[in-house]
C-alpha cells in the first residue's frame, strides 16, 4: 500500500503491545469498579426511599447522557481546584468507572425487572431473609437476562479506553501520538492501533458469546 | 469570581460551541441514518459480495473506537490523497461510526417485522422493491425508533470527540476557557449541563413525540 513501512512496523510493534497491555488493564479495573458500582447504584433504586431512587435515577441518567471524555476531564481537572491532586490513571479510572456504572445499573435493572413477581412473593412467603431472597433466587435468575448487556460494555469501556490519551494515560491511543509525533509518521501507528482493536474485540464478543450460552444451560435455562 | 460573572464573561463562547455541537450532532446523524439504512438493507440481501461488504463495514467500525476511527480519517486519509477540513472530518467520523451501529438496528427492526407480513405481500404479487418500501420498512421503523433514540444520545456523546482534532464545539470551547481561567468545575460544569439538556430535552423528547407520530400514522393509536 501507499508508503507502508513494514521495517517501521516491525520497529514499534514492541511499544504499542507493551500499551495494549495498559489498554487491557485499564479496561479491566474500569470495568471491576463498574460491575460494583453499577450493582450499588441499581439496588440503591429499588430502596423504600422515594428521594434516593429520584436521586440516584437523575444522576445516572446524566452520567449516561453527557460524553465521557468531558467527564474525564471534569474529574482531573477538578481536584486541583480543591487541593486534591489525582493522577491520570486514577481519576481515569474513576472516570470511566462511574460512566459505565451508569450503563450497568441499567443492565441490572433491566435483569432484575424480568424475574418474574411470583418469585419475589414466594419469598416472601418463605420467610426469606433480603440477602437470600436477591443471592439465591433473584440474582441467578436476573443474571442471564443481564449477560448480553454486561458483555456489549465491557467491549464497550475497553473500545473507549483510548479517551483516557486526553489526560495523558500511557494507553494504545497515547502511544501512537506519541509515536507519530516522534517519527513524523501515522499511517502505520494509527492503522495498527485500529488492528489491535480489532483483533481484541472481534474474538472477545464471539467468546463472550458462547459463555453466555454454557451460562444458559448451566442454568438449565433453554433459548 | 461568582458564577454569575463567569457566565457573563465565558457564556459566548460556550453558547457558540454547543452551536457548532448541534450541527456536528445533526450532520453525524442524517450520516448516520443514511449510512445504517444503506447497509442495514445490505446486510439482508441475498448476495453474498453485498452482504459479505455490510458485514466488514459494521465489524470493522464497530470493533474499534471511534477515536481511532477520528485521528484515522484526519490524519491518515490524506496521506491516501483525501484532505478533509477538521469540521468535515469531525461529523463523518461520527456518522459512520454510529452509522455501523445505527445498521445493526436496522436490520434487526426489518427482521422482527411478522413473516405474515413478507407472505401477504408476496401473494399480492408485489415487487421486492415494493413490499420493501411500502410494506416492510414502514413497520420496522416504528420497531426501530426507541434504539434510534438512544443511539443519537451516543452520537451526540460522540461528538465531544471532535474537540481533539481542534472543532471548536461546546467541549472544546470548555476546555479553552478551562484552560486559560483554571475553574474547572465551572467550565466543565456548565459543558456537561448543556450536553444534559440537549440529550434530554431536545433529543429524547423529539424522538418520543416523532414515535407517538408515526404509531399514529400507522393507525396503531
Amino acid at each position: 500500500m501507499f508508503d507502508w513501512r513494514w521495517d517501521f512496523v516491525i520497529e514499534i510493534m514492541p511499544r504499542l503491545l507493551w500499551a495494549t497491555l495498559n489498554t487491557l488493564m485499564a479496561a479491566g479495573i474500569g470495568y471491576g469498579i463498574a460491575l460494583v458500582l453499577g450493582l450499588v447504584f441499581a439496588l440503591a433504586q429499588r430502596t423504600p426511599y422515594k428521594p434516593v431512587t429520584m436521586v440516584v435515577r437523575e444522576f445516572v441518567e446524566f452520567i449516561r447522557s453527557t460524553p465521557l471524555v468531558l467527564q474525564i476531564f471534569f474529574v482531573f481537572f477538578v481536584g486541583p481546584q480543591f487541593g486534591i491532586r489525582l493522577s491520570p490513571w486514577t481519576s481515569g479510572m474513576i472516570a470511566i468507572g462511574l460512566h459505565y456504572a451508569s450503563y450497568l445499573s441499567e443492565v441490572y435493572r433491566g435483569g432484575l425487572d424480568a424475574v418474574p413477581k411470583g418469585q419475589w412473593e414466594a419469598c416472601k412467603a418463605l420467610n426469606l431473609s433480603a440477602q437470600r431472597t436477591y443471592f439465591r433466587i433473584i440474582i441467578p435468575q436476573a443474571l442471564p437476562a443481564s449477560l448480553p448487556g454486561m458483555g456489549n460494555y465491557f467491549i464497550g469501556i475497553f473500545k473507549d479506553t483510548p479517551m483516557l490519551s486526553v489526560i495523558g494515560v500511557a494507553e494504545l491511543m497515547q502511544t501512537a501520538n506519541a509515536l507519530g509525533s516522534e517519527t513524523y509518521r501515522f499511517l502505520e501507528p494509527y492503522t495498527l492501533v485500529g488492528v489491535i482493536f480489532l483483533t481484541i474485540s472481534l474474538p472477545t464478543a464471539a467468546g463472550l458469546r458462547a459463555f453466555e450460552a454454557w451460562v444458559r444451560r448451566s442454568l438449565g435455562m433453554t433459548r | 469570581m461568582g458564577y454569575i460573572e463567569f457566565l457573563a464573561e465565558h457564556g459566548a463562547r460556550l453558547a457558540n460551541g454547543a452551536v457548532v455541537t448541534a450541527e456536528q450532532t445533526v450532520l453525524a446523524a442524517l450520516l448516520a441514518v443514511a449510512i445504517a439504512v444503506v447497509m442495514g438493507l445490505m446486510r439482508l440481501s441475498g448476495n453474498f459480495a453485498v452482504r459479505g461488504l455490510s458485514t466488514v463495514y459494521i465489524e470493522i467500525f464497530r470493533g474499534t473506537s471511534l477515536l481511532v476511527q477520528l485521528y484515522w480519517i484526519f490524519f491518515v486519509l490524506p496521506l491516501f490523497g483525501l484532505s478533509l477540513e477538521k469540521f468535515t472530518a469531525g461529523f463523518v467520523a461520527v456518522g459512520m461510526n454510529l452509522g455501523a451501529y445505527g445498521a445493526e438496528v436496522v436490520r434487526g427492526a426489518i427482521q422482527s417485522v411478522p413473516r405474515g407480513q413478507y407472505e401477504a405481500a408476496l401473494a399480492l404479487n408485489m415487487s421486492p422493491m415494493t413490499r420493501m418500501r411500502r410494506i416492510i420498512f414502514p413497520q420496522a421503523i416504528l420497531i426501530m425508533l426507541p434504539p434510534w433514540g438512544n443511539l443519537f444520545i451516543e452520537l451526540l456523546k460522540g461528538t465531544a470527540l471532535v474537540a481533539l482534532i481542534s472543532v471548536t464545539d461546546l467541549m472544546f470551547a470548555a476546555k479553552q476557557i478551562n484552560g486559560s481561567t483554571f475553574l474547572s468545575i465551572e467550565s466543565f460544569g456548565t459543558a456537561l449541563i448543556i450536553y444534559y439538556v440537549i440529550a434530554r430535552i431536545l433529543i429524547s423528547p423529539s424522538m418520543r413525540s416523532l414515535e407517538r407520530f408515526m404509531i399514529r400514522k400507522m393507525g396503531r393509536a
